[in-house]
């Protein structure tokens, strides 16, 4: 890794005797964090009073929208968590669990998956059948918690998420040192490690003109065949649904230092837009690293309402929008960031339809349909939407 | 009361009157006070019971059978038999007070409903059918009718003997000033027969009363005077003495000694159902141990069954409503029990009163008026009746358009009438409720503590109310937790005057109102319409002059408004006392619980702590535990028994009159509804207002908790 390389002197962390080695000042700075935690809460029950925690609100409530950078972000109400609270005192005691393990892994310099985390913190409370995390569901939120409590990031406590998404394409790449081609990764594509920090994962080459993101795997499994980056000279990626943080962080560094733009190909449905407007303005749920994650300037290519009848598709392609559908177009039509007309208007067309639309159903045209005609002539046309 | 009166009538009347002067009283038998029973009447009423009777004396005749079918099928009884048919009406007539009568009218009404009915063929004549027409005994109508008095079936009838005996025993006793003391045991003297044997430490019984007690009905010293007792009729004993002779051929063995250094004698009596009298057959002089008592021995065919209505369960009953009796009981089979006595504070002697004129029956003012010698009516309306003024008296007389001076003898007809309408209608003031003797919260506690070990009792005596003219006073009292079943409904035990109701629950005002109050508010499950469920047992006890019960059985009390009214509050303020007990429990099992889920986290929280501090986690851990105490709440919890206030007093102290409405005259109790059509005015309004007043009245109460 990197990082070893710059051991040298190591700075003993309070608690800790110095052999240890190896940290960033990330690193550091991330057991600071930490140790600052525990300790306001160690001196406020040492006065006898009930400790908390500050924790920021991850609910539509406490999002804004702020226009000026155009990306969702978190508000500043937040919820105290107190030990000495019957609702809360689990969850306190959690939090401060968690952050003992990733105090554990910064040290050892170890990186394990959310799920990993949960099995490091699970054990059975003394003389009870009790366990301190019943099953991930527990332990997800409360790792969030501890990223928003004391402003660090999942990276930076050494946690990871699974993996998903795929890349191909005009680019080379050095993962964790190995110099990896992305022209030359046959059909299956790279997949999208979890964490894609620069620490890690640094552009070395590309020459690509543009990034085509598809929302799934089928569709990227049916471009690749059909080498679509190689005639359109593109990175060509999918998030396999909703996209997850590395392959959202990933997009947001390569059009950040490769200065390339990024067209999106989702279904034409409620939850395609939604996973465009993810990639596009962030999460709700992480709001706090939209900044690091969100990119305003991703580019809508489809599926479009208005491409039933610009590319003559017949009623084969319809499915019948059902109610959640309907009433989840509807919340959207409300957020700020779709209070554009253009918006307005693609996703009134969408209920004026009365149907959606798979990327998939292209294929009644012809099977390469998507990859000679459908792209080609929305990019020729510069028809998409910012 | 009324039996004298009644017999009187068609005494003086001349041939042709019975018709007309049995028509009023008997109408006003058939409605009486329970409205709710009013409607059929009339219906049954032309239909005599006793008709199979009358109409064949010695042997079933054949003619017999038919009248007995139509006499079954219009009463609306199962068509059983015919003492069954007989039942509502005698029940009926029963709230009248008049048990005889009901034995002495049917021939003349048999005799009108015959002739009624039209007869294609004359099958006898008035003469023929007055040879047969003779007096019936008191004796040989109850040997016909035995489940009047609760001896249908051999379980009721041990029940029954053992109540009546042990009821008896303990009138005596506190009418004696004497500490009851009894001995209860019943033995089964072969498959299916039971000899019982009631013992008391009463003042014994004077030689040549002893027969008459024991072996003739209705012969006692309870039933001719307005006063809080036990026993009403004198039918009860006597009856399971009867009973016993029927069944076994046995006769009653009484044994008394009056006092120390006096004989004691020992009866063997049988009864004459034929003329109702007594016959000793065997009489001698014995040696007794005992200062002074009475022991009565009864054999008699009979079944011995636990459960609610067994002979356990109202000799645990009674124990709970007399703090002051001491019991023992030997049981057919197993163990003596004793029951020491808690209380050695007799319950206060209850004032003999006079009738109050809001609850007098027309029978029994004719009675009064007949029986009043040289008075006038004036004079009779003072001096027989409470709280009569002369004023009052007059504005009877003066309502009734009769004569204050005129003699009360010879007032006869519609003057009557009129004047016991007028008795209705005047307001006067309530009776004195010296006559009522509650049990008292404190041993009414005491009591329950007898029979159940549970975490917290709580009792409450109302204040004395009335009902057409009768104080009476209910008492609630409520044991909660400790051993009591906690997934079963709530143990419910009924009282009148001290005695266990243990039958017809369904039927009784008491237990509706248990039903109807929605304990769900104090923190019990209730499942719709029914009792509540949990670790509960419920006492009420009614106490009056006269127990408005719904039959002779004397099995369940009667609807009356007031009383409905004062149960309500009662079970009311007792449910509200419970309610925050189990609160407070609950809070105190709360706050321990709360306090665990810290002391959980607090080890596991102080490890992590420590680790990110590189600090010693037992310190950390002493942190949490000191600063604990801030957040939790841990007073004892029991500490709740808010209601303690009046731990030392045993209730209210029973005031000399009703609580004292602004006015010196309390609004009367709505008048009887025998008393015949009246105006609505006066009545309804009052009652309205006595209610709410009543209703705020602050009562002692008191709760107590172990």
């Amino acid at each position: 890794m990197a990082a070893k390389k710059k051991t040298a002197a190591a700075v003993p962390v309070a608690s800790q005797p110095a052999k240890r080695g190896a940290q960033t000042e990330k690193d550091k700075k991330t057991l600071q964090k930490i140790e600052r935690l525990t300790l306001e809460a160690l001196k406020t029950v040492e006065k006898k009073a009930n400790p908390a925690l500050e924790i920021r609100t991850r609910a539509l409530s406490n999002v804004s929208f702020n226009e000026k950078k155009r990306i969702i972000e978190l508000g500043d109400r937040a919820q105290s968590r107190e030990f000495f609270n019957t609702a809360m005192a689990r969850k306190f005691m959690q939090t401060f669990l968690i952050a003992s393990k990733a105090k554990t892994l910064i040290e050892e310099d170890k990186t394990v998956s959310i799920r990993q985390m949960f099995y490091m913190s699970k054990h059975s409370l003394k003389g009870t059948s009790e366990n301190t995390f019943e099953d991930q569901s527990e332990s997800d939120p409360i790792i969030e918690d501890l990223e928003v409590a004391i402003d660090a990031l999942r990276e930076e406590l050494h946690l990871f998420a699974n993996r998903r998404g795929l890349v191909v394409g005009k680019l080379v790449v050095n993962d964790a040192g190995d110099q990896i081609d992305l022209s030359r990764m046959g059909r299956g594509g790279w997949g999208i490690p979890s964490i894609c920090e620069e620490k890690d994962l640094k552009f070395v080459s590309t020459k690509a003109d543009f990034i085509l993101l598809v929302e799934k795997q089928a569709v990227f499994h049916r471009l690749n065949e059909d080498k679509f980056w190689e005639k359109h000279s593109c990175i060509l990626m999918t998030t396999e649904g909703q996209a997850a943080r590395g392959a959202r962080r990933l997009v947001q560094r390569m059009h950040t230092e490769l200065k390339l733009p990024i067209y999106v190909l989702v279904d034409n449905d409620p939850w395609g837009l939604y996973i465009y407007s993810v990639l596009k303005q962030g999460s709700i749920n992480l709001a706090y690293e939209s900044m690091r994650m969100a990119v305003p300037q991703v580019r809508f290519l489809g599926m479009s309402a208005s491409d039933y009848k610009k590319f003559n598709l017949t009623s084969a392609v319809q499915i019948k929008l059902n109610k959640e559908d309907i009433a989840r177009a509807e919340q959207m039509k409300a957020y700020p960031w779709f209070a554009d007309k253009k918006w307005q208007k693609e996703i009134n067309d969408l209920l004026k339809n009365g149907f959606k639309m798979e990327v998939d159903a292209l294929l009644t045209k012809s099977i390469s349909f998507i990859t000679e005609e459908y792209i080609p002539k929305k990019l020729r046309d510069k028809d998409f939407l910012t | 009361m009324s039996k004298k009166p009644k017999k009187a009538a068609p005494a003086k009347k001349p041939a042709p009157a019975p018709a007309k002067k049995a028509a009023p009283p008997a109408k006003k038998a058939a409605p009486p006070p329970p409205a709710k029973k009013a409607a059929p009447a009339p219906a049954k009423k032309a239909a005599p019971p006793p008709p199979a009777k009358q109409a064949a004396p010695p042997p079933p005749a054949k003619k017999a059978a038919p009248a007995k079918d139509t006499g079954t099928d219009s009463s609306g009884a199962k068509p059983k038999s015919p003492p069954k048919a007989a039942k509502p009406e005698a029940a009926r007539a029963r709230t009248e007070k008049a048990p005889a009568d009901a034995a002495l009218a049917p021939p003349e009404v048999e005799v009108e409903a015959s002739s009624g009915k039209p007869k294609p063929e004359r099958r006898a004549t008035a003469e023929t059918m007055a040879s047969r027409q003779r007096e019936i005994s008191v004796s040989e109508f109850f040997t016909k009718n035995r489940h009047l008095l609760g001896f249908d079936n051999p379980a009721k009838a041990l029940l029954t003997t053992v109540k009546e005996a042990v009821d008896n025993s303990l009138d005596a006793c506190e009418e004696a000033g004497i500490l009851p003391e009894i001995l209860v045991e019943i033995r089964e003297v072969s498959e299916g027969r039971f000899r019982v044997v009631i013992e008391d430490n009463g003042p014994g019984i004077v030689k040549p009363q002893m027969p008459k007690i024991f072996a003739k009905l209705l012969y006692g010293s309870k039933f001719h005077r307005l006063k809080q007792s036990r026993g009403q009729q004198g039918i009860g004993i006597s009856a399971a003495g009867l009973y016993g002779q029927l069944t076994t051929g046995k006769p009653v063995v009484i044994t008394s000694k009056t006092g120390r250094g006096r004989p004691a004698f020992r009866i063997d009596l049988r009864i004459d159902t034929k003329r109702n009298q007594p016959d000793v057959v065997k009489e001698e002089t014995v040696e007794w141990d005992k200062d002074h008592g009475t022991r009565v021995e009864i054999e008699l065919v009979a079944a011995y069954r636990g459960g609610r209505t067994g002979v356990e369960a109202y000799l645990e009953q009674t124990v709970v409503a007399n703090p002051h009796l001491g019991l023992t009981y030997q049981p057919p089979k197993g163990e003596r029990v004793e029951y020491p006595r808690v209380s050695d504070e007799l319950p206060r002697e209850a004032q003999e009163i006079k009738p109050h004129p809001h609850g007098v029956e027309l029978g029994m003012f004719l009675a009064m008026l007949n029986d009043s010698g040289k008075k006038t009516v004036k004079q009779v309306l003072t001096d027989d009746f409470s709280r009569v003024s002369p004023a009052i008296a007059e504005e009877i007389c003066k309502i009734a358009k009769v004569s204050s001076k005129a003699k009360a003898a010879d007032v006869h007809g519609d003057d009557v009438d009129r004047l016991h309408k007028a008795l209705s209608q005047v307001k006067v003031m309530a009776p004195p409720a010296s006559c009522v003797v509650p049990i008292g919260e404190a041993l009414l506690i005491e009591g329950l503590k007898r029979r159940f070990k549970a975490d917290f009792y709580v009792s409450t005596t109302r204040p004395p109310s009335v009902y057409r003219g009768n104080p009476f006073v209910i008492e609630v009292g409520l044991a909660y937790g400790g051993d009591l079943p906690v997934d079963e409904p709530a143990d419910v035990m009924r009282f009148a005057n001290r005695v266990p109701l243990q039958y017809q629950p369904k039927a009784c005002a008491i237990s509706e109102s248990v039903y109807d109050t929605n304990w769900k508010a104090y923190e019990m499950q209730q499942p719709k319409g029914s009792l509540p469920v949990g670790p509960l047992a419920v006492v009420v006890h009614l106490a009056s002059v006269w127990v408005p019960f719904t039959s002779e059985a004397k099995e369940a009390v009667a609807h009356y408004d007031e009383l409905l009214r004062e149960l309500k509050l009662g079970l009311q303020e007792c449910g509200r006392k419970l309610a925050a007990h189990v609160r407070a429990k609950e809070r105190a099992a709360s706050e321990q619980k709360r306090m665990s889920i810290f002391q959980r986290y607090i080890p596991e929280l102080a490890d992590a702590m420590g680790f990110i501090l590189g600090r010693e986690k037992g310190k950390i851990e002493k942190s949490f535990y000191e600063a604990l105490p801030n957040f939790v709440n841990l007073k004892p919890a029991g500490g709740s028994n808010e209601g303690e206030g009046g731990a030392s007093e045993e209730g209210p102290p029973p005031p000399p009159s009703m609580p004292p409405p602004p006015g010196d005259s309390m609004p009367p109790p709505p008048p009887a509804p025998a008393a015949a059509p009246r105006k609505g005015k006066a009545a309804p309004a009052p009652a309205g207002k006595s209610k709410s007043k009543k209703g705020s009245a602050p009562s002692a109460q008191l709760s107590l908790e172990v």
